[in-house]
């Protein structure tokens, strides 16, 4: 019996499911079109792998004009969409059901426009995060936002979500790095929000759909800002015997008006983990880990690192490793990066996402570790020291029901902590269906009730990625 | 004109809301007035003022956070954050020039307007700092946005709506900021005498290298000078901004010359380039902010011919200010040209009669402004809240 529940399926669908299928088929081609079982099965879950569901079918439109009618197909057929990219989603944002179309982008990957003097990028939702960035790396220009998953998650995928990254401490997240996006309504309309312009008029749609988890429309285009890489980066490794001396030195930098590109930090079983997979050098004999990266010219880097040099030897800091190459440079990142694939070979976890001032780091990471110690589960913590995201992963057995059900529990007991401290329940992975039950920690109905209506401005009947972000209720089955 | 309410507590505000729905009033909700030229114009109805809720509630310098009442003016909140070494990374724009008004601009008032400055490009708009607000809907609840940490995909992000809605979503009570550590040292390279391309070049140039530079504005000639200026600003800690400043030079060089003004001078600089003073006076102009991609500006500007009686640069070109007669034939001549450069034009500045007979903000598509009003509807079903500030119905 799973934990997350879902909403009682709507029987008119299923048994209209041929009738259904037929007319997609007669909209799409053959290609665009998965009715069968094998071929639904590659779509029946996303990251959160511990919940699968069928959908009705799946189309894989070639264009936006392709995506408005099979929207309007679902809406005259009163049939759920749910959206999808690289399903990569941690909190099973794309977790479809029987009584839904499955809406994949993948198809829809091509990079449009490069525009180097107006420094952005108009490209299709299905493009990877990473693809922008190599192809405008030869340029001298990137894609800011860097979520771990970035060799596979999309660009509709993080707007969906406003995915983050380990260097949004300077760059921002994906809200912060768009201008434009195209958007397709239920009704099957096509908007165009903001565009080449820095500023939008009008109300922030932009900022209201970039987060909205796909329940406003489907977006099939988006102008992303370009940003000049820098001259060099230099990631170095900062060891601390406390949890509390590394806390403090991530505050005293930002305190002195240094505002470095990264600041990640590992507890000792994430070191552990990750230096047995990727051979980074992290120091194993240490209770916390920092990885400060800085950016600039070789002098501003070395006058940067001096000073948080500084600033993190009057924090007791144990060891410190200066990368001295660009092939170290990838090791350390190598490293943080692959912390949830690592720790995928050591335990099946589940990876929780809230955030909490960074003032209340080191509170917010015991009370962490005895959650967890008062479920008998172990936890590593890999997170975003600069902005306090936190990113633990709790160790558990899938096969294991009562111990999937722990760690569950362990996780919602961290989120609600990470609220009672003045956080967030998600930073950057979205609510999807794993934290829905949770919202009601974060606001009151009255709240919940005003973000309704908003969606409900785009979508009255709510058909759109249901059973997502708002509790279920009684809609439960 | 009934006097003002001036709302002390946010219970107060929600009992003015209440009461105002109930008695099917229209509320102008303001801060201390000082935006009060910018917008479709008011009808006469009840003035609902912030002012009175003022003060900092919290203030993280370590986070880079701080949080105050709606109220608390601009000014304020700079010189508490200035004692820690800090200052609002996006600088925003004061309306002393532009409308002539002393009033100092609230906090409610920076974001319900979203006027973001010179730094734009570098560090986003007003929107991009805003981490989370409190407001008043119009059916007088008490709705939280957003929270205090800089990341947060928790639900819908009304924090983001709410900013530059105008306050027609809800009265601000509250509003928690992202901060920013206040450069050590800025130099500004002033290249004499360019025309719009070759500027709009030369900042194009600036802006895609990697020395950070983190303003780029065109003055036209009879601004102060008998030239035209370029303006490309670089700040960070003193080192690191002498090395870039000489590396940015030589990357431009062949532009022409090259000058250089530091620390107070440049400051000063880039605050008129904030606030539009230069192209402020003569009063009785239209003032135009029009928003397009910096390669079409220069286009834009000169294809205005004689409609465009003044016009600068901001954000490298993607920000045009242009000032025009205050007349309806020019105002659809920047609408026309805006709209084939694919930008948008807000009038900034113009008589009550103008700003009745022409859209103030551009007018959305069909679409859009279906979805506007249903947004509208969805906070203030009743349109108690600057009911049609920014466009009919909303």
């Amino acid at each position: 019996m799973s934990h997350i529940a879902f909403p009682r399926l709507d029987e008119t669908i299923l048994s209209r499911r041929g009738a259904i299928v037929e007319r997609l088929a007669a909209i799409l081609p053959p290609e665009c079109l998965i009715a069968d079982e094998s071929g639904r099965r590659a779509f029946e879950t996303d990251a959160l792998t511990a919940y699968r569901r069928l959908p009705l079918a799946v189309a894989l439109p070639r264009s936006t004009e392709e995506v408005a009618r099979v929207m309007r197909l679902c809406r005259d057929e009163k049939v759920n969409v749910v959206p999808r990219g690289a399903g990569t989603s941690l909190s099973g944002g794309a977790i479809p059901q029987e009584d839904a179309v499955v809406i994949a982008l993948t198809k829809m990957s091509r990079i449009l426009e490069v525009n180097l003097a107006d420094r952005l990028a108009r490209v299709e939702a299905g493009v990877t995060n990473l693809a922008i960035s190599e192809a405008v790396g030869p340029e001298g220009f990137f894609y800011a936002p860097d979520p771990s998953s970035q060799l596979a998650c999309t660009i509709g995928g993080n707007i969906a979500m406003n995915s983050g990254g380990a260097h949004c401490l300077k760059y921002g997240v994906t809200t912060n790095n768009l201008l434009g996006a195209r958007l397709v309504t239920l009704d099957g309309d096509i908007l165009d929000i903001g565009g080449e312009a820095m500023d939008a008029p009008g109300y922030d749609l932009l900022g209201l759909v970039c987060g909205s988890e796909g329940q406003l429309g489907i977006v099939t285009e988006a102008i992303v800002r370009l940003i000049p890489l820098p001259e060099g980066a230099r990631p170095v490794l900062f060891g601390f015997d406390s949890v509390e001396d590394a806390s403090q030195c991530v505050a005293a930098i930002i305190g002195a008006g240094i505002v470095p590109v990264a600041m990640e930090y590992m507890d000792k079983p994430a070191i552990h983990i990750c230096e047995n997979f990727a051979h980074a050098g992290y120091p194993l004999d240490v209770e916390a880990m920092l990885i400060i990266e800085v950016e600039g010219s070789d002098a501003e880097i070395g006058a940067m690192l001096a000073r948080i040099g500084a600033i993190a030897k009057a924090h007791n800091v144990r060891t410190v490793r200066e990368s001295m190459s660009a092939m170290e440079s990838a090791q350390i990142w190598k490293g943080r990066k692959s912390a949830f694939g690592a720790t995928g070979r050591v335990a099946d976890y589940i990876c929780m996402d809230g955030t909490v001032p960074t003032s209340r780091l080191p509170e917010a990471l015991q009370r962490t570790g005895e959650i967890c110690a008062s479920f008998g589960l172990r936890v590593a913590n890999v997170f975003h020291a600069g902005d306090g995201n936190m990113h633990p992963l709790i160790l558990y057995n899938v096969n294991d029901d009562e111990e999937r059900v722990k760690a569950e529990e362990a996780g919602a007991a961290i989120l609600e902590m990470c609220v009672e401290l003045g956080g967030c329940l998600t930073g950057e992975h979205g609510v999807g269906v794993e934290k829905r039950e949770l919202m009601g920690r974060q606001f009151n109905d009255v709240e919940l009730a005003q973000q309704k209506r908003v969606r409900a401005a785009f979508d009255p009947e709510g058909r759109l990625n249901p059973a997502k972000v708002f509790p279920l209720g009684e809609r439960a089955a | 004109m009934t006097e003002a309410l001036k709302p002390e507590r946010e219970a107060d505000v929600v009992e003015a809301v209440l009461a105002a729905r109930l008695g099917g009033t229209k509320l102008d909700i303001v801060g201390r007035g000082a935006m009060a030229g910018l917008g479709r114009p008011r009808a006469e109805r009840r003035q609902l003022s912030s002012a009175a809720m003022s003060g900092i509630i919290f203030y993280a310098p370590a986070e880079m956070t701080l949080s105050a009442r709606a109220g608390t003016t601009v000014a304020a909140i700079e010189a508490a954050i200035a004692e820690h070494g800090q200052m609002l990374p996006f600088e925003p724009m004061r309306p002393r020039a532009l409308w002539g008004s002393d009033a100092e601009p609230t906090l409610g008032g920076m974001v319900a307007t979203n006027l973001a400055g010179p730094r734009r490009p570098s560090v986003g708009a007003v929107r991009d700092g805003v981490l989370g607000l409190k407001l008043v809907n119009g059916l007088a609840q008490t709705i939280r946005c957003g929270g205090r940490v800089m990341k947060n995909v928790t639900g819908l992000d009304l924090t983001k709506l709410n900013c530059g809605a105008h306050g027609t979503l809800g009265v601000l009570t509250e509003a928690t900021i992202k901060l920013a550590p206040k450069p050590e040292a800025e130099t500004t390279l002033v290249m004499p005498d360019l025309g719009e391309s070759k500027a709009v070049e030369a900042m194009t140039r600036a802006l895609g290298s990697p020395f950070g530079v983190s303003g780029a504005a065109w003055l036209a000639s009879g601004m102060g000078r008998a030239f035209s200026r370029t303006l490309l600003r670089l700040e960070g800690f003193a080192d690191s901004v002498d090395d870039r400043a000489g590396r940015l030079a030589s990357l431009v060089g062949d532009f022409g010359q090259v000058n250089t003004v530091t620390g107070e001078e440049s400051a000063a600089l880039w605050r008129s380039v904030r606030d539009a003073e230069f192209i402020a006076e003569p009063s009785d102009r239209a003032v135009w902010r029009v928003s397009l991609a910096p390669s079409r500006a220069a286009a834009f500007a000169v294809g205005l011919d004689e409609t465009a009686l003044a016009h600068s640069f901001d954000w490298g070109g993607g920000l045009v200010w242009v000032a025009t007669a205050a007349s309806e034939t020019a105002a659809s001549a920047v609408r026309r040209a805006a709209a084939s450069a694919k930008g948008h034009a807000t009038l900034m500045r113009a008589p009550d009669s103008l700003r009745a007979a022409v859209e103030v903000f551009e007018p959305p598509s069909a679409l859009g402004l279906r979805l506007s009003r249903g947004l509208k509807q969805s906070f203030d079903p009743d349109g108690v809240l600057n009911f049609g500030r920014m466009y009919d119905g909303v």
